[in-house]
């Protein structure tokens, strides 16, 4: 009997992500709901620019590769052109909430039926480890090196609590890869968000905080920690909008 | 002959394109094109279609990114600054081999320029709309009626060749009212699209659309071939249109609606007994070269006239070899220029007044 498989919905293109990355786990979770849902054949992938850009070589399903912060534009052009297919991004901080941020909030304002897979590891890995849109204050990096200091570089965003203020916005949830308990809820979450979009419900997303072990100079276990005591405080876990939920208290 | 129909420019631009089985429209309101996404805003429901106005035009031809990559035919359209925007998303659908229509109606530049016709795009449309070794087909209407015809040809030549196709119009052509029949196309044969990612409903392997190569070799392999599909373009596709050439001495090369305003020039200096020619490039990429090298033993000289600074000498010195001298006349910024103007020229390039 087989106990645990590769996803379908993932090729045997082995993954290029740095030993201790939380991509491969995430990129796992999303194709297993792809299997579960049995959508693989009409699921359109879009992929960003930033690590996660050779996505396409992952998963079986049809993928676009996206100039960089544009995936939500570009799933937009297929969800509207063919209604019926499953649209997903697959998305990174600098991607999705830096040079992307207007694509981000418009899209989820016009409720576009799509879900975003966001993972915010709080730096932008490709390049090499510079200051992110979510970079934590005081987190030194390669353009920030003294630490992020908000009177020079700013604040970080908070993505989850600015869309759920959107009424295109269906479900938004903010979750973690860090042990086993919430990738479960992780799993959960992005399973939730593709129900949505198979409901016609609006747009979703999940926001996965996740860890970079490589540009962080820590190992994969210290990386684990230094999320749990200092990116989940300041982006606390949980469901910031769920229109399933209010629908069902006001039946 | 079907039925004529008075209409704007811009109008046509929408109505040719859903003649053409086109159903997607993303675009963004910028003048003096703004009565073209007007105008599908009005139409496109009623013909099951879609027209959406997006955030910006970066998100409009990223848009049109996704639903050309789905497999469907799509356009936008902007005028001069809306473009310089929408170049990024431009490289990576040419990169990305899928094929959409662009329109634009031009104003002046640079910056924000101004909001009256101009031709001051013409690099930018036909050199360097994006970062790459690039090309795209750019045509140029100078009519309504040639609009309605170059939109339908548009979206079977971005099918056929997998590319953007642009329709370089200008804001005069777009404002102006002139009849317009829509009539029948020549039928083309369009490939099916088997790239397109539309879900691959378990019958085949995934499709990717993609610009990215990592490796050299393979990204100079993707380039070269892509290459070999422009000389395809330029062997084929070529379009122009002539008036009064055969023995022409003084050779007015002008698209767009310039071209209109220097025909007259042409018949006037005609009447003064000037031998003056109208070459019109309708194709700006790939541009007419052995069609305008034909000219170059016969002709004295030539002279591009065009609402810019001369931004097409350079092409007509290129087709020609440097053959004859080439000499510009245009007006810039929003300026027209009138038939007398060129006139003086060509008078003055045919030696002075006799």
């Amino acid at each position: 009997m087989i106990v645990f498989d590769k996803p379908k919905a993932l090729t045997d293109t082995p993954f290029h992500y740095c030993p201790g990355c939380t991509h491969g786990i995430v990129h796992r979770l999303v194709a297993e709901v792809i299997d579960e849902m049995g959508i693989e054949g009409n699921t359109v992938g879009v992929a960003p620019v930033g690590c996660s850009v050779f996505a396409y070589n992952y998963f079986n399903c049809d993928v676009i590769q996206a100039p960089h912060g544009r995936a939500p534009a570009v799933a937009t052009g297929v969800k509207r052109a063919h209604p019926d297919d499953f649209v997903f991004t697959y998305q990174g901080d600098g991607d999705l909430a830096a040079i992307g941020t207007a694509e981000t909030v418009h899209s989820a304002a016009r409720g576009e039926n799509i879900t975003i897979i966001f993972i915010n590891n709080a730096i932008y890995g490709m390049t090499g480890g510079q200051m992110a849109p979510t970079t934590l204050p005081g987190q030194v990096t390669t353009t920030s090196p003294y630490g992020r200091k908000p009177e020079i570089q700013g604040n970080p965003v908070r993505i989850c609590e600015m869309l759920s203020t959107l009424e295109g916005t269906a479900f938004a949830q903010r979750v973690a890869v860090d042990s086993v308990k919430n990738v479960k809820a992780a799993k959960a979450a992005i399973r939730k968000a593709f129900e949505v979009q198979k409901n016609k419900q609006g747009f979703s997303i999940v926001e996965v905080l996740s860890t970079c072990p490589t540009n962080w100079g820590l190992s994969p276990l210290k990386a684990i920690e230094w999320l749990r005591e200092n990116m989940i405080p300041y982006y606390p876990l949980g469901v910031y909008k769920d229109k399933t939920e209010e629908a069902k208290v006001n039946e | 002959m079907g039925e004529k129909l008075l209409m704007k420019g811009n109008e046509v631009l929408g109505e040719a394109a859903i003649r053409a089985g086109c159903k997607l429209f993303f675009g963004y309101p910028i003048t003096p094109q703004t009565e073209l996404a007007e105008y599908l805003a009005k139409k496109m429901p009623k013909v099951g279609g879609l027209c959406l106005q997006a955030e910006s035009e970066v998100a409009a031809i990223n848009m049109v990114l996704g639903a050309a990559s789905a497999g469907e035919r799509v356009f936008t359209s902007s005028s001069s600054p809306g473009v310089s925007l929408k170049s990024e998303g431009i490289s990576y659908i040419v990169g990305s081999d899928v094929p959409c229509v662009i329109v634009n109606v031009q104003r002046g530049g640079p910056g924000l320029g101004g909001i009256q016709p101009a031709q001051s795009d013409y690099y930018q449309a036909t050199k360097a709309l994006g970062h790459g070794d690039m090309h795209f087909i750019v045509l140029a209407p100078a009519y309504v009626q040639e609009i309605a015809t170059l939109m339908g040809e548009a979206f079977d030549l971005a099918d056929i060749y997998r590319m953007p196709v642009m329709i370089l119009a200008d804001g005069a052509l777009g404002q102006m009212m002139e009849p317009v029949d829509f009539g029948e196309k020549k039928q083309r044969e369009i490939p099916e699209k088997t790239w397109a990612c539309n879900g691959h409903k378990n019958q085949r392997a995934h499709n990717v659309v993609n610009s990215l190569y990592i490796s050299p070799e393979v990204l100079e392999e993707v380039v070269v071939e892509r290459f070999k599909r422009y000389a395809e373009i330029e062997e084929k596709e070529v379009l122009f249109d002539e008036y009064m050439t055969e023995d022409a001495d003084v050779v007015v090369v002008s698209y767009g609606i310039t071209a209109r305003i220097a025909k007259t020039a042409v018949k006037a200096a005609r009447e003064k007994g000037i031998k003056a020619g109208l070459f019109r490039p309708i194709s700006l990429w790939p541009f007419p070269k052995k069609e305008l090298a034909s000219l170059a033993d016969k002709a004295k000289c030539f002279l591009s006239v065009e609402m810019n600074m001369g931004q097409m000498v350079d092409d007509i010195k290129v087709a020609i070899d440097c053959k004859k001298p080439v000499s510009h006349y245009g007006r810039t910024g929003g300026v027209i220029p009138t038939p007398d103007e060129i006139l003086a020229k060509i008078v003055e390039l045919n030696g002075g007044e006799n």
